[in-house]
Formats: C-alpha cells, sequence, structure tokens
C-alpha cells in the first residue's frame, strides 16, 4: 500500500501520521504542498495535523488552495482514498470533499486532552477493524474542532451512514456530537481526535491502531 | 481601486468569540448590548480595471467559507 503525507508550512504532526502508517506496513512518501503532484500509484493521501499556514484567514482555508490540494481533489474524485486528522480534517472541508466547516471550540479554550468516541459505522475501510458502537479513547488538540453543518447536511450524512466517530462527552459544541465523517464514496475521512497519537504502547494508549490496520487490509487487498 | 469585504458568519451559527466579547462588556459595566457578533475586514489594493466581479469571485473562492459566512463587498 503506497501512502502520501502532505506537509504544509505549519503541519506538526506530518511525522507522527508517517511513522503510524510506516509502522502500519504502508510504503510512505512526503509530499510538499508545492508539489503539483501526487508520487504515481498513490493509494491513500494523509493530510496531518497542524496549524498550516498559521491558521491564517481561517483554519485550513489556504493550504486548500494549495497545489498539492489540487491533486488530492482528483485524486478523491478518482475513488482514492483520504484521510485528513484535525487540521487535515479543516483542509478537506475547506476543499469541499468533506461537508460542513470547523468553528472555534464553544468554551473557546484549546482543547489538549484523550476523549471518549464512539465508532458509529464499521462500514467504511477506517472503522471496519471495530465494532460498531464500541467506544475508545482518542487525543484531541484543537482550537477549532466545532463541527458545524445545517440540520439538513447532519441529517444526511446520520441517514446515509456516514458519521464514523462521535464524542461521548461533547468536548467542543460540536454539532451531533460529531467527531469524524466519511463521504458520500466512504473513502474520504475526516476526524478531529489523533489516531495516529494512539498507535503504540509508548503513547499508552494504543485504540487508533485498528484504523491503520483496517486501512491496510482495505488497501492491500483492494 | 480599493475593495474592502467584510466577512460575518451567518446568522444561527454559533459565534463563541462574539459572546465572550458580549460579556466582557457586561463585565465593565455596559449594560444593555443585547447580541456581539465578531467578524473579520479584508481590505484589497487591487490594480486598474479590477472588478467588483473579480471581488466577489476571490471571496467564493478564499476570502470567506459561505458553509458558515457571509460577505459583504464595498468598494471605495
Amino acid at each position: 500500500m503506497k501512502a502520501a503525507v502532505v506537509q504544509f508550512p505549519g503541519s506538526n504532526c506530518d511525522r507522527d501520521m508517517a511513522v503510524a502508517l510506516e509502522k502500519s506496513g504502508a510504503d510512505v512518501s512526503v509530499v510538499w504542498h508545492k508539489d503539483a503532484e501526487l508520487p504515481a500509484g498513490v493509494d491513500l493521501v494523509a493530510i496531518p495535523g497542524g496549524f498550516s499556514f498559521g491558521d491564517y484567514l481561517r483554519c485550513g482555508a489556504i493550504a486548500a488552495n494549495s497545489p498539492i490540494c489540487r491533486s488530492v481533489v482528483a485524486h478523491a474524485e478518482r475513488g482514492g482514498y483520504v484521510l485528513g486528522v484535525c487540521n487535515g480534517f479543516q483542509v478537506l472541508t475547506e476543499t469541499g470533499l468533506l461537508p460542513g466547516a470547523l468553528l472555534r471550540n464553544a468554551g473557546l479554550k484549546y482543547i489538549c486532552k484523550t476523549v471518549g468516541l464512539k465508532v458509529e459505522t464499521s462500514n467504511s475501510g477506517y472503522t471496519e477493524g471495530y465494532n460498531a458502537g464500541a467506544e475508545i479513547g482518542v487525543p484531541i488538540a484543537h482550537h477549532d474542532g466545532n463541527y458545524f453543518a445545517d440540520e439538513d447536511v447532519i441529517a444526511r450524512l446520520q441517514g446515509d451512514d456516514r458519521v464514523a466517530f462521535t464524542y461521548t462527552d461533547n468536548p467542543n459544541g460540536s454539532r451531533a456530537d460529531i467527531a469524524g465523517i466519511l463521504s458520500e464514496n466512504r473513502r474520504v475521512l475526516g476526524m478531529m481526535p489523533h489516531p495516529e497519537r494512539a498507535f503504540e504502547e509508548a503513547h499508552g494508549n494504543t485504540d487508533g491502531q485498528r484504523l491503520f490496520a483496517g486501512l491496510m487490509g482495505q488497501l492491500t487487498s483492494a | 481601486m480599493k475593495a474592502r469585504v467584510h466577512v460575518m458568519l451567518k446568522n444561527g451559527v454559533l459565534d463563541p468569540q462574539g459572546a465572550a466579547v458580549q460579556h466582557a462588556l457586561g463585565a465593565l459595566g455596559f449594560d444593555g448590548v443585547e447580541g456581539v457578533r465578531q467578524g473579520k475586514v479584508i481590505e484589497l489594493d487591487l490594480a486598474e480595471g479590477a472588478t467588483e466581479a473579480q471581488v466577489g469571485e476571490m471571496c467564493e473562492k478564499l476570502l470567506a467559507n459561505t458553509v458558515i459566512e457571509s460577505y459583504r463587498i464595498e468598494v471605495l
């Protein structure tokens, strides 16, 4: 499985993401935001957490308009897998690959802690390693993670089983407790919590490991 | 040409920063502030020949996220 991790000025979880993917067995390359093309044959593009372009204008807005993101959108439109974590989720909503937007946390504070998540669906390459309804702990670290979409969009996400994860105790005001959502074809996942930070024993929590393992299974058998 | 773009969160989108400012004004003794919405102002210096329609396109593509924000263009 070939994966590419996109690096913007201000990304800071790019290495953690690359390590989690490598340790899961992927052949990982890191691509710079000014690159216009993804490496040939990439199965998965991961957009890591951080503060791309200093969060200027809006979180993810400038990154979403960078040269590499045009290729990422084309990759997703061809049916490729794209995982966006934290700032990566913000970038994916700004590109329009995922609906809605991430607003400032309702309590206005930056929150960095492990939160409880409920796996809402096991029907995706990302979540097939979990049982639907399972509760896991994954760290969040964000200031703008308050998921917002209008009621119609929320109803559609829920009706189409596209909510991947919800918070068990909503930390940031997200509508319908949403922590992560899938695209219509279920191959693009955006989530605020960091599965790559709950990956190995040294993290004190390996609940994120199955997300990468599931993905690997999906993409190596394909 | 100069243009000024006003970007505001849409009605119905929670503005926690505006709410915090409202609270702080109350704490300073300013009674009767019934609502505060915080937005941003972006000033553009544009080459001759630029049009308001182009500024509109800039708003749609980058300056505002129309999922959550509305914008107003003022040509100066």
